[in-house]
């Protein structure tokens, strides 16, 4: 009997996407940036992503063997320490990166429950960690090592565009858009970006309402206030200067730190173009991307309150005869 | 065990005011970015803290229940003034590092919480020693953190380089979000060894005064609702209709 007849409670309706099958796709799609990344930067990116890969796994499979319980498999870990690695500078120190995945895990992360928990992206959480804790070494965006793929840019050497761009210099927008340009490993290609963002849009895993009211506000917000008015080089250079196409296609689309409700997701998107306009033009520092989201996803659960929709005839207005 | 003995123990483990009750929060995070920071917050204020107990408990049949809030913030006080003043006299470095926080030891609760749960209810001996244990108690939860943060955060304990010229320290812990790290990572472990004890049969995690639960149900005569409680008040009119 039991073996024909099936008890379970709802949803009755199953879909194929599975957590491990989404996190797989995300590394796929940030595959192009990664390998432009170890093509822009040389070898030693591959090692600090590698190192920061490996941190991140290792630490998961340890608490997942200390609560007997293994969340190994769903390759989250994978994808918050592939993350981290492109949000860092290629000097950093191994064991500084290999710090901030652990952190990344351990605490914003695990701590908190487990995927589906974590009220913070885990991974802009280890940056933000390594930021504070060792700010000399984390903007340090020079590259002297022996790269032997590396393009020669001794103009940018120790500044990212944005940088050049807040004191006031010129920027080339071109390089920028490519990526030949100064920045963390993963964030300086705009194009292998939105390559590896279409894949993900075209799978459906992803979708523009965040990243799109995230980058229209930004631009916005931008051409009001940077005092450059609506030039189109300069919004383009803001566009694709820093981390803000990585963070708005692959760390805002988290689903765990983002609203659920779609209008809370505009919302959402507004809130960080806002803030990210905020910090680069009248913060100290040049980028402030991390720091929008991490801010943003502090307000989710307020954002998913005020937007929660009603259900079919309930509320609403009543009308007077 | 005699009574100085209990509470001595009963402030520095059974009801530690850091680790159990959760109480001075305020300096515990902001004054630890170093070994000797915490030392200091500590010692000062378990000197404050004895000598208030000392001093709430001789007169606790003199101050009238109504208004025993304002008469202790005095004692404290007064307390507190003195001490700072001999800390300026004194030791004008430590008085320089910890600045703020040692005029603000006059509204740390534990001071008061002490004050309220014990001194106002028990003879002078016991409330001095239960002032010493519990300033003990928070001495050593404050150079705890204060270690951690520094070994961490600087490479150091007591300005005593522990760790190898070539460590980079790890920034985050002397500024306020290391505070909160290395507290809830003492806080867990002390929990995990008392879980472990209450286990093998030693229950080591009673805490007899204070608020353990909400203040309609707490019987502890902490509970802010005490000042507002009818009964007692209803009482007192009886008797000045008497």
């Amino acid at each position: 009997m039991d073996k024909q007849l099936k008890v379970s409670s709802n949803p009755h309706v199953r879909s194929k996407s599975t957590t491990s099958g989404i996190m797989t796709a995300v590394v796929l799609a940030l595959v192009p940036a990664a390998g432009y990344g170890i093509y822009n930067f040389g070898v030693r990116a591959l090692w600090l992503i590698l190192v920061t890969v490996a941190s991140t796994v290792l630490t998961e499979f340890l608490f997942g063997l200390y609560r007997k319980k293994m969340t190994i498999t769903d390759m989250s870990a994978v994808v918050t320490g592939l993350l981290l690695a492109l949000n860092l500078p290629v000097k950093l120190p191994l064991w500084m990166a290999a710090l901030g995945g652990v952190f990344a895990i351990l605490v914003a992360k695990l701590l908190f429950g487990g995927l589906g928990q974590n009220f913070m992206n885990p991974a802009l959480a280890g940056r933000c960690f390594l930021i504070m804790s060792f700010p000399s070494q984390m903007t340090d965006f020079s590259n002297e090592a022996g790269s032997f793929l590396r393009f020669s840019w001794d103009a940018y050497t120790g500044a990212t565009p944005l940088a050049a761009l807040k004191a006031g210099e010129s920027v080339n927008v071109m390089d920028m858009i490519v990526g030949r340009t100064a920045g963390t490993i993963g964030e300086t290609s705009m194009i292998a970006i939105l390559i590896g963002a279409c894949f993900l849009m075209l799978l459906g895993i992803i979708d523009l309402r965040v990243p799109g009211s995230y980058i229209v506000s930004f631009l916005l917000f931008v051409g009001l206030f940077g005092g450059h008015g609506f030039d189109p080089a300069y919004l383009t250079a803001q566009l694709a200067g820093g981390g803000l196409m990585l963070g708005a296609f692959f760390m805002a689309t988290d689903y765990v730190t983002r609203p659920i409700t779609s209008k809370g997701q505009y919302l959402f998107g507004l809130f960080l173009g806002v803030m990210t306009g905020i910090f680069r033009l009248f913060g100290p520092a040049a980028e402030g991307v991390s720091y929008a989201i991490i801010l943003g996803n502090l307000l989710v659960p307020l954002i998913e309150k005020v937007t929660k929709p009603k259900g079919f005839g309930m509320g609403g207005m009543r009308h007077e005869k | 065990m005699n009574k100085a003995a209990e509470r001595l123990y009963n402030g520095l483990i059974q009801e530690n005011p850091t680790f159990v009750l959760m109480l001075g929060m305020c300096p515990t995070l902001a004054v630890t970015t170093s070994a000797m920071n915490g030392l200091g917050m500590g010692l000062t204020t378990m000197v404050v803290l004895a000598l208030s107990n000392l001093m709430i408990s001789s007169l606790r049949k003199v101050i009238p229940d109504r208004v025993r809030i304002p008469a202790f913030i005095v004692i404290i006080a007064s307390f507190v003034t003195a001490v700072q003043l001999l800390l300026e006299a004194y030791l004008p470095s430590l008085n320089d590092a910890l600045g703020v926080y040692i005029p603000l030891i006059v509204v740390n609760c534990i001071i008061l919480g002490r004050a309220e749960s014990y001194a106002y209810s028990n003879p002078p001996i016991p409330s001095l020693f239960d002032g010493i244990g519990m300033g003990l108690g928070f001495t050593m939860a404050l150079t705890l953190i204060g270690m951690f943060r520094e070994i961490l955060g600087a490479g150091t304990i007591f300005d005593f380089r522990i760790m190898p010229e070539a460590y980079t320290p790890i920034g985050i812990f002397v500024m306020a979000p290391g505070a909160f790290f290395v507290l809830a990572a003492l806080t867990a472990t002390q929990n995990h060894i008392k879980a472990a004890r209450e286990r093998a049969g030693k229950d080591a995690s009673r805490i007899g005064s204070g608020c353990a639960q909400d203040c309609m149900t707490c019987g502890d005569s902490a509970c802010t609702k005490r000042f507002y409680d009818e009964h007692t008040d209803r009482q007192e009119d009886v008797k000045e209709e008497k």
